[in-house]
């Protein structure tokens, strides 16, 4: 079953008389459960794709299938349910409210789905244990290092148990050991039955992932299996 | 629904926690608010009150009295023209008492200024007025102690005085007027009369509690020359509606009495407390616009404040606006997010302007009578809510549309 089926879409954006042709034609094929990386030097559209598979843009031409339902011709509002239900997002940047605490921050998706305080509660708390932040969960964003904020966000991103999981750059902000600590939390949760899709730039990072897309230039140049793909050994130490 | 009630409550959690995250901004944003609120509410409050006591006084006078004067209370006829009227002497009241047969009373009045004095209590330039007993039937006075004076007593011009009730406040504080003397103008006249609160400061001199009443016969005899003064005749209708009836008939026989042929003109004028009321009407009517205008103004400056602040605010946030609609939050949230901030920067400072204005009217009761309406409460609430609602609209209408990508991207 295809969670994301893209066909021959487009992204053409208008920049003062130029069109900018960011992603000519790209169809691709995304199953449940699975784990796949998007890579590509800068320009090379891969920004964009991650906009579009997670319906914060959409397609200029060509048709998006997410779950079986046309997300090319979706209004704002319903771009929004989609994003809010179905997809998780964590960036490179974080991206928490820096006002909140961790709990709060986890907790917004479910109150702009509509969950009742008390099951809203008890999810976030859920998420946050279980993603090893059980003792920070009162803690506002810059109380918390940089593992910890990413892995507030990462508990963001599921709590809504969404249908993929999609990371831009997610250790890009972070040194590398504490990276390869939130790529073991990836593992785990891919392991769990989630679909992740990671956009990254670095090898060792996009070897994590079962697939690896390469785009250049708009187009995707290759499509592959990892065939020595990493498996993080978990470490006891960092929970 | 249950979406909608749970993203007002997340917006109001975030508008508390954006006011308290930016203490002194909002304080001095609202205090555009504050300073607005506070002035209108303190200027519609004013206005009333002076309209009250406005509207109390005039009727001490009563709706059905005509005023026969020399002089028009109101007019657009020369000052000159006036001045070379002849005057209204007793002789003309006698007459006209005779012919007219309409009014219910009829009294000749005449007011001089004097100082009163009680032992060592005195009250400077007090208005007499000088009557006779008919007076009290052209007014509609109530007596906290004694009587008016009587025919006999007005005839005979006896020593006799009735004084209003700021009057006897300050000669006897203890209560105790009733068949004491006093001295009006270094006469001595006993009371045999205290009149209960009947008028208004608005009127000033003229307000029945600061005045003296005494048979016409001793102010002429003491203070005013009979022969040198005019006097003005009150004339009470049966009833209001009988009032233009008797005007009528007042101004026929008056010309009589004055001897006057059909091609002269009115050599007295014939006022009553309508042209009282039209005149202070177009003068209060003038005062409230520019009042409110002038106060709708300040609120105004104060929106415009909460607008530019609610502008910075969005633009600071762009970035938190990204990620709200990344997890899912639609543009009316956004939109609400926004709208109920401003709002609530204007409720709190709506609030504080209302309590600093009860504060303020409270002061300025000390002078004139006011009192905060619950009217301008509500309007005061409504009006702030409004005016946050209005401007936050288009800061947070430019939050809405924001593009999610551009959003998250800003920095």
């Amino acid at each position: 079953m295809n969670i994301i089926n893209i066909e021959h879409i487009a992204r053409v954006y208008q920049v003062g008389s130029e069109e900018v042709h960011a992603l000519s034609d790209v169809s691709l094929r995304i199953d449940k459960n699975e784990y796949v990386a998007i890579m590509g030097p800068s320009g090379s559209g891969k920004s964009t794709l991650m906009n579009m598979l997670g319906c914060l843009d959409t397609p200029t031409s060509g048709k998006y299938d997410f779950n079986g339902m046309s997300v090319s011709d979706m209004s704002d509002n319903q771009l929004a349910g989609i994003r809010n239900k179905e997809i998780g997002f964590v960036f490179q940047t974080f991206n928490l409210l820096a006002r909140s605490d961790a709990l709060h921050n986890v907790e917004l998706p479910l109150i702009y789905a509509g969950v009742s305080y008390a099951e809203r509660r008890e999810r976030a708390e859920q998420s946050l244990i279980d993603v090893g932040l059980k003792d920070r969960m009162h803690h506002k964003p810059n109380e918390l290092s940089g593992g910890q904020r990413q892995r507030v966000a990462v508990a963001r991103a599921l709590v809504t148990r969404p249908s993929i999981i999609l990371a831009d750059e997610p250790t890009g902000n972070l040194d590398s050991k504490t990276g390869e600590e939130i790529m073991v939390l990836f593992t785990e949760i891919h392991d769990k039955g989630n679909t992740i899709i990671l956009v990254t730039h670095e090898e060792y990072i996009a070897e994590h992932a079962a697939r690896i897309i390469r785009l250049r230039d708009g187009l995707i140049e290759k499509d592959e299996l990892v065939s020595n793909r990493k498996i993080p050994k978990i470490q006891v130490a960092t929970r | 629904m249950r979406t909608l009630l749970f993203e007002i409550k997340e917006s109001m959690l975030m508008a508390l926690k954006a006011i308290r995250a930016n203490k002194v901004r909002s304080l001095l944003t609202m205090l555009g608010i504050v300073i607005g609120i506070w002035a209108v509410v303190v200027m519609s409050t004013a206005i009333k009150g002076i309209d009250n006591s406005f509207q109390n006084g005039i009727s001490a006078l009563g709706t059905d009295v005509l005023y026969i004067d020399r002089w028009a209370w109101f007019t657009n006829e020369d000052w000159w023209k006036l001045r070379a009227r002849r005057n209204i002497k007793m002789e003309d009241f006698e007459k006209f008492k005779e012919l007219a047969k309409l009014p219910d009373a009829v009294a000749p009045v005449i007011n001089s200024n004097q100082t009163i004095k009680y032992g060592d209590r005195r009250v400077e330039s007090v208005f007499i007025n000088g009557s006779n007993s008919d007076y009290v039937k052209t007014t509609n006075f109530t007596f906290s102690m004694g009587r008016f004076y009587s025919e006999v007593e007005s005839k005979s011009s006896r020593y006799v005085t009735v004084i209003g009730s700021e009057i006897a406040k300050n000669l006897f504080p203890r209560g105790d007027a009733l068949d004491k003397t006093i001295k009006i103008g270094g006469v001595n006249f006993q009371v045999v009369g205290v009149l209960a609160e009947q008028g208004s400061f608005i009127l000033g001199p003229w307000n029945p509690d600061n005045l003296v009443y005494v048979p016409i016969g001793t102010i002429f005899k003491h203070f005013l020359g009979r022969a040198w003064n005019s006097i003005t005749i009150n004339v009470r209708a049966q009833n209001p509606a009988m009032l233009a009836e008797t005007k009528m008939e007042a101004e026929g026989v008056m010309r009589k009495v004055r001897g006057l042929t059909i091609s002269d003109e009115n050599d007295f004028s014939i006022n009553q407390q309508e042209g009282l009321i039209d005149n202070y009407n177009s003068v209060v009517g003038v005062i409230q616009i520019a009042g409110l205008f002038i106060t709708g103004l300040s609120l105004f400056v104060g929106a415009i404040g909460i607008m530019n602040i609610m502008f910075v605010s969005v633009k600071e946030r762009t970035r938190e606006i990204g990620i709200r609609k990344a997890i899912g939050a639609k543009k009316r949230t956004v939109l609400g997010q926004f709208l109920l901030e401003s709002s609530s920067i204007c409720l709190i400072g709506g609030f504080i302007g209302l309590i600093l204005a009860v504060l303020t009217s409270l002061m300025i009761n000390q002078f004139i009578p006011t009192s905060v309406q619950y009217d301008a409460v509500v309007i005061a609430i409504l009006v702030s809510l409004v005016t946050g609602v209005i401007a936050g609209l288009a800061p947070a209408y430019t939050a809405a549309k924001m593009d999610p990508v551009e959003a998250l991207r800003y920095e």
